[in-house]
């Protein structure tokens, strides 16, 4: 399980449930767990609804301007932002190929982000 | 059991009723005997900075909300320094280092970096996103 509440610290889990590039709102959540790594606070990242499009592998963004995220994804691990959560049911309504995508996922059901939710000091809702 | 809190505004001043929603609970929970640390604007929120906004005479302006309970409260207003120069909202300091013309952050608000956000995250019993 990751995000423990280690010495008093209280544990952020940052949701994320809009797409990008359409919205500036996913790259202000990543910029948000970022930061929370960077100052050695448990923090935990969570796609859900329309934001698990966010995981898509071969995004281009580069013609539209905008940032690739999950490039900026694909390198959580170097800020020890190990496990990303992700909504199972989300991922297949939109029909996302499980395979292709980034591998330290762990798809949670309903109960289960629930229960991720529920184990967090703060959750901060993008 | 009175409680520290934090916001973290995500909202747009104009689009919807968030921002006019969150000052409100702002207000509420004061009135009650909590204690309100710090107002974090991150992301369109930091659109609520804007000194120039001009709302429409029969509605709420969210900007004179904020700068009040800034001003009776001593409730500190952070917009989020990177979020803010995107779009266009700059302190004196700003406006000088990027030559541009003016200042356009209301002087109730200042800018500070996702830091600061971390540390609410840390220091606040509650940590209430409106976006």
């Amino acid at each position: 399980m990751t995000a423990p509440a280690a010495a008093g610290r209280k544990s952020i889990l940052v949701a994320s449930r809009h797409a990008h590039p359409g919205s500036s709102l996913p790259r202000s959540a990543l910029d948000t767990a970022l930061a929370a790594a960077a100052f050695d606070q448990p923090v935990t990242l969570l796609f859900l609804g329309e934001g698990v499009l966010q995981l898509l592998p071969g995004q281009d963004s580069g013609a539209a301007g905008v940032r690739n995220l999950r490039k900026v994804l694909d390198s959580l691990p170097l800020y020890e932002i190990e496990t990303v959560y992700a909504d199972a049911a989300a991922a297949a309504a939109f029909g996302l190929p499980r395979d292709a995508l980034p591998p330290q996922i762990e798809w949670l059901d309903a109960a289960g982000m629930q229960a991720l939710l529920d184990r967090h000091d703060h959750v901060l809702g993008f | 059991m009175p409680l520290t809190y934090a916001l973290l505004v995500l909202a747009a001043p104009a689009s919807g009723h968030a921002s006019l929603t969150a000052a409100r609970f702002a207000r509420a929970l004061l009135a009650r005997g909590h204690s309100l640390q710090r107002v974090f604007f991150l992301d369109d929120g930091t659109l609520t900075g804007l000194a120039s906004a001009v709302a429409p005479q029969d509605e709420q302006a969210p900007l004179q909300q904020w700068v009040s309970l800034a001003e009776a409260q001593q409730t500190e207003l952070v917009l989020c320094i990177s979020s803010a120069l995107k779009r266009g909202l700059l302190d004196s300091a700003e406006a000088s280092r990027h030559e541009r013309p003016a200042a356009t952050v209301h002087p109730a608000f200042e800018l500070g970096g996702l830091g600061l956000l971390v540390e609410s995250a840390q220091t606040a019993d509650r940590l209430v996103t409106f976006g």
